[in-house]
C-alpha cells in the first residue's frame, strides 16, 4: 500500500511523512497529479495560506487530481488546511475550493479580543458520532491546533467532532471516504498517531 | 477550552544540552534528543530549542539535532538561534521544526519577521524577545528595554513598542524572556508578561525565572500568559512535566492531561 502526500509547497510535508513512517505507513511526497491518482490513499496536509495553496494546486493540475481521488472512493485524509480546501469556498482570499463537501471556511473574529488568533495550542475534541478512524481515541482527548480560519460544513451529518473556542466549531469532518481534521495529527502526540495509524488500515468504508 | 501550554526550553551548544544563569555561566547538562524524548513521554506540550553555538560553522550540528528529535517527538518543535534569513528558517523547517524563533537579527532588521511570515506562514514565526528592566524614560516608556546578542547589547528599543511592531510585521507568537529573571528560579517577570499579553492579540509565552509550581500558576493567571516556558526546574530532575501539570490542574488551570 502506498500513500501520496500532496506537495503544494507547504512547510510541514516532512513532519507528516515522518509521522506516517512512525506508524508503519509507506508514504511519499509528490507534486505529480498522476502519482496522486495512482496512490492507494492520499494525504493532504496543511500549513500556510489557502490562497497560495489553491493557486499551486491549479498550477500543478492537482486540483482535478484530488477531486478524482475523492470520487474514486480511495481513503482521503485532510489535515488542517486540508480540511478547509475540501469545502466549497474559503473567506481566506475569497477563494473557491474543491467542493467535495458542502460548506464554507470562515475567519475567527473576536471583536472583543478576549481570545487570541490564531487558535494555537491543545484543545479538546468532542466526538459527535463514531468513525472507524477514532477507535483508539476518546471523546475529550486533546489535539494540537494552529489556525485562524475554521470550517462550517452545511450538512450536520458530516460533522464528526467539535471543539470550543469561544463558540463551537467543527474539528473533524467526514464524508464517505474522506476524513479531515482541523488539528495537526502529526503534532498531537500519541493520540494523533493513533488516528494516523487507523488511516493506514482504513479502506474508506464502514462509516456510520 | 484551550489548554495553557507547558513548554520546555532546551539550550543547545555544539549539539549538547546547556543551561545558563542570567545568560552567562553556561554548562553542558546532557543529550538534547534524550531529554526531548523523556519530556514528550511525560506529557510536554511543546519544545523549544535555542542554538547557542558560538560559531556559525557549527550550525549544521543543530540541523542534525532537530532532525533526530523530530523522528522521535510528535509535538510542536520550535527552533531559534542564529536565524538571519528566510533560507535559515526553511532549512530548520525542512529538518523538522514546526516553528522558527527569531530574536537579535529581527531587532537589527525587522523586515526579517515579515519575510519569514510570508515564506512560511505567520503561525510558524515566533518573535523571541530578551528584555531588561530599566528606568522609565521618554525613549523607553514601558520601563523595559529590548536587548540582543544573548543579553549583551541594549538596543534603546522599548519592549512594548517592539512587541506590537513584531505582531504588526507578522509574528504569530511572542516569547517574552526576562533577562533579570533568567535562571534565578525566583519567578517570572509578571508585570512585563501581563503588559505585553494584554497589548497584543497573538499568544504570549512567558520565559525566564521558573523555579516553583507557584511561579507557573502566577504567570498563567495573573501574568495572562498563554504558555509557560520551563528549563532548570525539569532539566535537573527536581520537578517533572506531568507532576507540574497535575499540580496546575488541581489549582484550576486548564492543562492537557490526556497523552
Amino acid at each position: 500500500m502506498q500513500v501520496a502526500i500532496v506537495d503544494y509547497d507547504a512547510g510541514n510535508l516532512r513532519s507528516v511523512q515522518r509521522a506516517c513512517h512512525k506508524v508503519g505507513i509507506d508514504a511519499y511526497i509528490t507534486a505529480d497529479p498522476e502519482k496522486v491518482i495512482k496512490a492507494d490513499k492520499v494525504v493532504f496536509p496543511g500549513v500556510g495560506s489557502a490562497v497560495s495553496a489553491i493557486d499551486t494546486l491549479h498550477q500543478r493540475g492537482l486540483f482535478e487530481a484530488l477531486s478524482e481521488v475523492f470520487h474514486s472512493g480511495k481513503p482521503f485524509l485532510g489535515i488542517c488546511l486540508g480540511s478547509q480546501i475540501v469545502l466549497n469556498h474559503t473567506e481566506e482570499g475569497d477563494k473557491d475550493c474543491l467542493s467535495l463537501v458542502d460548506g464554507v471556511c470562515e475567519r475567527f473574529d473576536f471583536a472583543d479580543r478576549v481570545l487570541k488568533i490564531p487558535h494555537m495550542g491543545w484543545n479538546e475534541v468532542v466526538i459527535q458520532k463514531p468513525h472507524p478512524l477514532l477507535r483508539n481515541v476518546k471523546s475529550g482527548d486533546e489535539f494540537y491546533f494552529v489556525h485562524s480560519y475554521f470550517i462550517r460544513p452545511t450538512d450536520k451529518d458530516t460533522i464528526v467532532a467539535v471543539t470550543q473556542y469561544k463558540s463551537e466549531f467543527c474539528s473533524i469532518l467526514a464524508k464517505d471516504n474522506l476524513f479531515a481534521t482541523q488539528f495537526h495529527l502529526e503534532k498531537s502526540g500519541e493520540k494523533g498517531l493513533h488516528i494516523l495509524q487507523a488511516f493506514g488500515k482504513w479502506d474508506g468504508g464502514d462509516v456510520c | 477550552m484551550l489548554s495553557k501550554r507547558i513548554i520546555s526550553c532546551l539550550d543547545v551548544r555544539n549539539g549538547k544540552l546547556a543551561k545558563s544563569v542570567k545568560f552567562v555561566d553556561t554548562r553542558d547538562i546532557g543529550d538534547p534528543v534524550e531529554k526531548a524524548r523523556e519530556y514528550y513521554e511525560d506529557g510536554l506540550d511543546e519544545l523549544v530549542f535555542y542554538d547557542i553555538t558560538a560559531s556559525s560553522d557549527q550550525r549544521d550540528i543543530m540541523l542534525n539535532v532537530v532532525e533526530a528529535v523530530a523522528e522521535q517527538v510528535y509535538i510542536p518543535l520550535s527552533v531559534g538561534g542564529g536565524i538571519r534569513t528566510v533560507e535559515d528558517a526553511k532549512k530548520l523547517l525542512w529538518a523538522g521544526a514546526e516553528k522558527i524563533n527569531v530574536n537579535s537579527a529581527a531587532v537589527q532588521r525587522p523586515a526579517l519577521i515579515a519575510e519569514c511570515a510570508h515564506a512560511i506562514g505567520n503561525q510558524n514565526v515566533v518573535l523571541s524577545m530578551d528584555i531588561l528592566k530599566v528606568e522609565q524614560c521618554r525613549e523607553l516608556p514601558s520601563g523595559y528595554e529590548v536587548v540582543i546578542n544573548g543579553g549583551r547589547k541594549p538596543m534603546g528599543v522599548d519592549a512594548l513598542t517592539w512587541a506590537l511592531q513584531g505582531e504588526e510585521l507578522g509574528a504569530g507568537e511572542l516569547v517574552i524572556n526576562s533577562i533579570d529573571a533568567d535562571g534565578t528560579r525566583e519567578g517570572y517577570e509578571i508585570n512585563l508578561t501581563r503588559m505585553i499579553a494584554e497589548a497584543v492579540s497573538i499568544p504570549v509565552i512567558a520565559s525566564g525565572g521558573a523555579g516553583k509550581p507557584e511561579h507557573l500558576l502566577e504567570v498563567l493567571t495573573e501574568g495572562k500568559a498563554d504558555a509557560a516556558l520551563i528549563a532548570s526546574m525539569v532539566h535537573f530532575g527536581e520537578y517533572t512535566v506531568s507532576g507540574l501539570k497535575q499540580w496546575l490542574d488541581a489549582k484550576g488551570v486548564k492543562v492537557r492531561l490526556s497523552y
